[in-house]
């Protein structure tokens, strides 16, 4: 791999930056892998990292049917924190805010994580409440966690309508400084660079169409580029999970669901921190080109459309003009939609499988992004031992019925939580 | 946006109906005294398990803000098309494969 540096950036330069390497290569797939990865998004390239640098396993493929990134990774609202009240959630998030801090100088790759603080404002005095209990509990679990009342907020957030006559009046909010943002194509492109330097195949424009069984064991995945062989399988393909594991005789928790996310023009930096709001269905922040990224909820029925429909437009932007009533004049850029894996509490699966060799790494909800390290770090654990991290050992497939759900809304079981 | 057929009052705005949810599923029944173990699975199976296909969709939805009814309709989760929709208490007509 060549290194980036100050030194190799003004070498090319004297060059004509004609010399530069691919950040990775294109190989045609072998005929065997000891662990075969589906699914060449921010979580997978992240599994296929770890399981080459922490766990010494190389001889693996990442399997894409489409390019690297081109599904939720490259749909989403870039937003990481670790703001969980529930212990599995907590210690797993935390960790991979841990990663996050670090990543750029680990995978020698600007992924651009930008700490700017995640604020989620509070609306009702039962609002309050629960966020001081959250709040509370993150400080407990060693993670930093701040209550702003509302001059703190109007001070430092002037674009927000703090009136006691908004449409949601605004009571406080709890602060998580060392969340922020990362540059999402970034994440998948850095980890890809990391893993090809460690020897793993990254094989695009290959599609998974079946699973090779042995009895209850997973041998191997048909795809559209010939069928290969492989020790062990893990799938991390979330919005179509469920298809992957029918693949393998499994029916799972998860319902798939679309969610869609906007970025206005851009405009001069106006907006410091990353700004939730519950109650508004609406999470927002400034990206680095200026444009204002934002989304809200899901569109509550099940799709595999991969585009928003009108309603959810208008609800989530009718929620950001009331909170921020000064960019109601700006004009959308862009809009988009990707598909999520919606399971029964809000919780991700890193988990074993009824089958042999078959690991599954999905049901993010609508909160996968910011868990790509850490969930790549405890999948590639996984897999390499058998048996899951201390970390992921609450995220399993059959909590469910087991009644272990990790239901951080208390919603109980529908596929709307995250 | 799509428009939904409502069984009572026609084809409507998405915006007047609430989603309920998979159509297909039947609650096992679990009355007997004796619970088995396999009634507990059937249980369990029926509030967690989705079969989540990407295509056509039996699903129940809710005229919210119209007559309020409960009613059937089958859609396909990729591109939004309804073919079909009825009274919750009927059987959605079948349909020859790949139409």
């Amino acid at each position: 791999m060549q290194r980036y540096s100050i030194w190799s950036l003004a070498r090319n330069a004297l060059t004509g930056h004609k010399n530069w390497q691919a950040a990775w290569r294109h190989p045609e797939p072998k005929s065997h892998y000891d662990v075969i990865i589906i699914g060449g998004g921010g979580h997978g390239l992240a599994t296929a990292y770890y399981l080459a640098k922490e766990h010494g396993i190389t001889n693996v493929a990442v399997l894409e049917k489409g390019y690297l990134g081109g599904g939720n990774t490259g749909r989403n609202t870039t937003i990481v924190r670790s703001n969980y009240m529930l212990d599995d959630n907590a210690h797993f998030y935390e960790h991979g805010l841990k990663l996050w801090h670090e990543l750029s100088i680990d995978l020698n790759y600007n992924v651009m994580f930008s700490p700017r603080g995640v604020l989620n404002l509070v609306h009702s005095d039962a609002g309050r409440d629960a966020a001081k209990r959250r709040g509370n509990a993150m400080r407990l679990n060693g993670i930093d966690s701040e209550y702003w009342d509302l001059e703190t907020i109007a001070k430092k957030i002037p674009d927000l309508n703090v009136s006691k006559n908004a449409r949601y009046p605004v009571k406080g909010g709890l602060m998580q400084k060392r969340g922020g943002t990362a540059r999402h194509d970034a994440v998948a492109w850095g980890y890809a660079r990391g893993a090809d330097a460690r020897g793993v195949d990254i094989i695009q424009q290959c599609e998974v169409t079946g699973m090779m069984m042995e009895g209850n064991r997973i041998v191997g995945v048909e795809t559209s580029r010939g069928p290969i062989k492989a020790g062990k399988v893990g799938i991390a393909v979330a919005g179509h999970t469920t298809q992957l594991l029918n693949m393998a005789g499994l029916t799972a928790p998860i319902e798939s669901h679309l969610l869609q996310a906007m970025v206005s023009e851009p405009i001069k930096p106006t907006l410091d921190y990353v700004v939730t709001s519950g109650a508004a269905h609406l999470y927002v922040s400034q990206s680095d080109k200026g444009g204002l990224v934002f989304g809200g909820d899901i569109e509550f029925y099940n799709s595999f459309s991969q585009r928003g429909n009108t309603r959810t437009l208008e609800h989530v932007t009718a929620a950001m003009i009331s909170l921020f009533p000064r960019y109601a004049k700006l004009r959308l850029l862009r809009h988009w939609g990707g598909i999520m894996d919606m399971s029964m509490d809000g919780s991700p699966i890193i988990s074993k499988t009824p089958r042999d060799n078959l690991f599954i790494n999905g049901g993010w909800c609508y909160g996968g992004f910011k868990a790509t390290p850490a969930s790549g770090w405890c999948f590639a654990h996984t897999i390499a031992t058998g048996e899951p991290h201390p970390l992921n050992a609450g995220f399993t497939l059959d909590r469910f019925e087991r009644g272990y759900a990790i239901d951080e809304s208390g919603a109980g079981p529908v596929p709307k939580a995250h | 946006m799509m428009l939904i057929p409502c069984p009572w009052c026609g084809e409507r705005s998405e915006n007047e109906f609430t989603y309920i949810g998979d159509a297909r599923r039947k609650r096992p029944d679990t009355s007997a005294l004796e619970v088995s173990d396999a009634t507990l699975q059937a249980h369990s199976d029926y509030v967690f398990l989705r079969d989540n296909p990407k295509g056509w969709h039996q699903e129940y939805w809710q005229h919210t803000s119209g007559c309020r009814a409960h009613f059937k309709v089958e859609r396909n989760v990729v591109d939004h098309r309804i073919r079909a929709s009825v009274k919750a208490d009927e059987e959605l007509p079948t349909f020859p494969e790949g139409r």
